[in-house]
């Protein structure tokens, strides 16, 4: 399947949802409705100058945006090639991108006058972030959260307990985000006329991938600011890691239709992608495209069209899909998606924690193993730019653990 | 050759039953649960027992809109090893013995898109599946599978649901054909206990705007419950509480025993003579 080269990478979705053949809205009659009338707040929040103030407020004196673009010293005359730089996206309140997606949804339920907030979270960071601006703005707040994500991230779900959040585990499937998710899906359904989905990455019916996106992409604008102030020019390659997209298409979305400049996408590669074990996640490189959780989009799948429970040491990461958005980038051809290893991760967050006294999350963590193999290969005046979307506090444990600590 | 009127069937059943001044009974199971031979068995059994039209599942890892008790079923299925393939072979075989019984298919969209849409319409048409309801296929995405399936002669069943207010409604009935199918409760399956006050009006709601038998479902368990809906509604659909009887019948290992088509047979035999006890206005 091929899609012809558009004019511009920027233009999606259409009005129905779809960047090329994802995306769109799969989802029961009950929520549609629903669905229909996100779409119209959203729209009207779009043209309201107050909401954008607000937004821009918030994002600045609660969550301390704009975050730094940091050169990475060390690690570039480590690496040798090119200057390696990163986008400060730990330093958020809340410890990563999330909060940036969390707080433009949580307005927009508000005006939408919801009383109770739901969603789903894999690593907690998003379920964190949620439960945040739900303390914030005084509403009531659930988390799913997968049996097997609430053992490995417990200071996570030790914080949404603390914000007054309602966690609960999800123990159908491998008790991972996909479950999650679909017990968030349920929930909804079910309590549809009071309830708020906040969903955590960008995908999901439309029009949550382009919504997410949006307020992700404080990120890619951001960069481009302080890049050109730094630098004076754009960077000659973004790298970010991939779980459901949302920080990777925040930095992505606003270079797409700079030619020059070359993208990558991480995935999560788990125990590797050879073989049939399916021990990764990494849809993009070893899936096909499929129907799940109200989206067209790459998912891993068996021959006859049963989901498959992925591995990646990341929480974050471990969901056999993936937004819709990326789905078009790949097919495209514009942004090119690579995976990376559960081992190849944790020596890059042993690397980044030694030589710049950065812990970074596992999930980002991915992207710098990326990084490591591309700086050396380019020209020491080339510029990377590479989103380090969060910080490893959650991880220590699961690292500590790899590394045969007793903790 | 012209295409037979999609979920011709569908259309004789509710007509024959309505002649006999009663509701339909609807009754939903998951292919291949607890195995593909003891499921084929169950749906054998189902219009002996007194169903009028059967839903078969088609299973998901999955299903969103599923509550406990339907999720197992399709995970005990899928365990078995159950795929697309063995589910049209129950219909097939089902149709050897029985030309008039319609047959719905019921499930998510990803096993059907993963089987081809067009392979997928032309098969489930020749072994002689007369409806799919597919729960993540709503009207805006009708072409998808819902036009191509009418080409195909095969009825496209859609939910209307409590959040589906006036204005939406016409825009739900547009494609559809055989039955509408009313959930009773915004919901999972088998969530919640059905509010029997609604339904009458919700019923008179959609029928004053479509000319299609409307078939109620989502919290119908008992044959006094199926009696009430069944004295408002055309058809009553019960699913949980017969995917219920199926596990309720395994043996510690989770396989078929001897009482697990019977265990089926018996409560679809109950609520059909709850159905049957309803009083309806006259035809
Ligand atoms: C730090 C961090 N990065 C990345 C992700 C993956 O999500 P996404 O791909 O939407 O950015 C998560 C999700 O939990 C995360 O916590």
């Amino acid at each position: 399947m091929t899609i012809a080269q558009p004019n511009t990478f920027r233009a999606g979705p259409d009005e129905r949802g779809h960047f090329g053949i994802f995306g769109g809205r799969f989802v029961a009659e009950t929520l549609m409705p629903l669905i229909l009338s996100l779409e119209e707040a959203y729209r009207a929040a779009q043209k309201d100058p107050e909401f954008e103030r607000e937004l821009d407020s918030l994002s600045k004196h609660y969550a301390g945006r704009p975050s730094p673009l940091y050169l990475a010293e060390r690690l570039t005359e480590h690496l040798g090639g090119a200057k390696v730089y990163f986008k400060r996206d730990e330093l958020n309140h809340t410890g990563s991108h999330k909060i940036n997606n969390t707080l433009g949804q949580i307005l927009l339920a508000r005006r939408m006058g919801k009383t109770r907030i739901i969603a789903e979270t894999g690593a907690g960071q998003h379920g964190v972030a949620t439960a945040t601006v739900c303390a914030r703005f005084g509403l009531p707040c659930v988390v799913y959260m997968g049996a097997t994500d609430v053992e490995r991230q417990k200071p996570n779900v030790f914080r949404m307990k603390l914000l007054g959040a309602e966690v609960v585990p999800v123990t159908a499937g491998a008790g991972t985000l996909k479950d999650a998710m679909n017990e968030a899906l349920r929930d909804w359904v079910t309590n549809v006329e009071s309830t708020y989905y906040l969903i955590g990455t960008a995908a999901g019916p439309h029009p949550y991938p382009e919504m997410v996106r949006d307020f992700q992409s404080v990120i890619g604008n951001e960069v481009r600011e302080q890049v050109q102030a730094a630098e004076g020019r754009l960077p000659d390659a973004l790298v970010a890691a991939v779980g459901g997209g949302s920080n990777a298409i925040g930095l992505f979305h606003p270079f797409l239709d700079d030619k020059d400049v070359r993208i990558w996408g991480v995935e999560a590669g788990g125990h590797g992608i050879e073989g049939d074990m399916h021990e990764h996640c990494a849809s993009l490189t070893a899936g096909r495209p499929g129907v799940l959780h109200g989206n067209r989009t790459y998912l891993l799948q068996d021959d006859d069209g049963q989901i498959l429970e992925g591995h990646s040491i990341s929480a974050g990461l471990d969901y056999p899909g993936v937004g819709p958005e990326h789905s078009y980038l790949r097919e495209t051809g514009r942004v090119t998606y690579v995976p990376i290893t559960d081992d190849e991760a944790m020596e890059a967050f042993q690397l980044c924690t030694r030589l710049e006294g950065i812990i970074p999350a596992l999930e980002p963590a991915h992207a710098l193993a990326q990084v490591m193999k591309l700086a050396p290969e380019m020209p020491e005046d080339e510029i990377i730019v590479m989103n380090m979307c969060g910080r490893g506090d959650k991880d220590v444990f699961t690292v500590g653990k790899m590394m045969g600590w007793d903790l | 050759m012209t295409a037979p009127e999609p979920g011709a069937r569908i259309a004789r059943r509710f007509q024959a039953v309505k002649d006999e001044g009663r509701a339909a009974l609807v009754t939903f199971v998951m292919a291949g649960d607890p195995d593909a031979e003891t499921s084929l068995q169950i749906v054998k059994a189902l219009p002996k027992a007194g169903a009028d039209v059967i839903e078969i599942g088609m299973p998901f890892t999955d299903p969103m809109a599923d509550g406990p008790a339907i999720q197992a079923a399709g995970l005990r299925a899928l365990k078995a090893h159950q795929t697309m393939v063995r589910t049209l072979e129950i219909v097939e075989r089902f149709r050897e013995e029985d030309r008039e019984t319609p047959i719905v298919l019921m499930g998510y969209y990803n096993p059907i898109y993963s089987y081809g849409n067009e392979r997928f319409l032309s098969d489930a048409a020749a072994v002689g599946v007369d409806g799919l309801i597919v729960v993540d296929l709503p009207p805006e995405a009708d072409d998808e599978l819902c036009l191509p399936a009418l080409d195909a002669g095969i009825a496209f069943i859609r939910l209307a649901t409590p959040t589906t207010d006036d204005e939406r409604l016409p825009h739900v009935l547009r494609n559809s054909a055989g039955f509408v199918y009313y959930v009773s409760v915004a919901g999972v399956t088998g969530s919640k206990a059905l509010d029997t006050d609604r339904v009458a009006a919700s019923v008179a709601r959609i029928k004053a705007k479509t000319d299609l038998p409307v078939a109620v479902g989502f919290g119908v368990r008992t044959p006094e419950q199926a009696k009430t809906v069944a004295e408002a509604a055309d058809g009553v659909v019960v699913g949980t509480a017969l995917v219920e009887a199926v596990r309720t019948s395994l043996d510690g290992e989770g396989r078929a025993t001897d009482g697990t088509v019977s265990a089926v047979g018996d409560l679809v035999g109950a609520l059909a003579a709850g159905v049957r006890d309803a009083a309806r206005q006259p035809a």
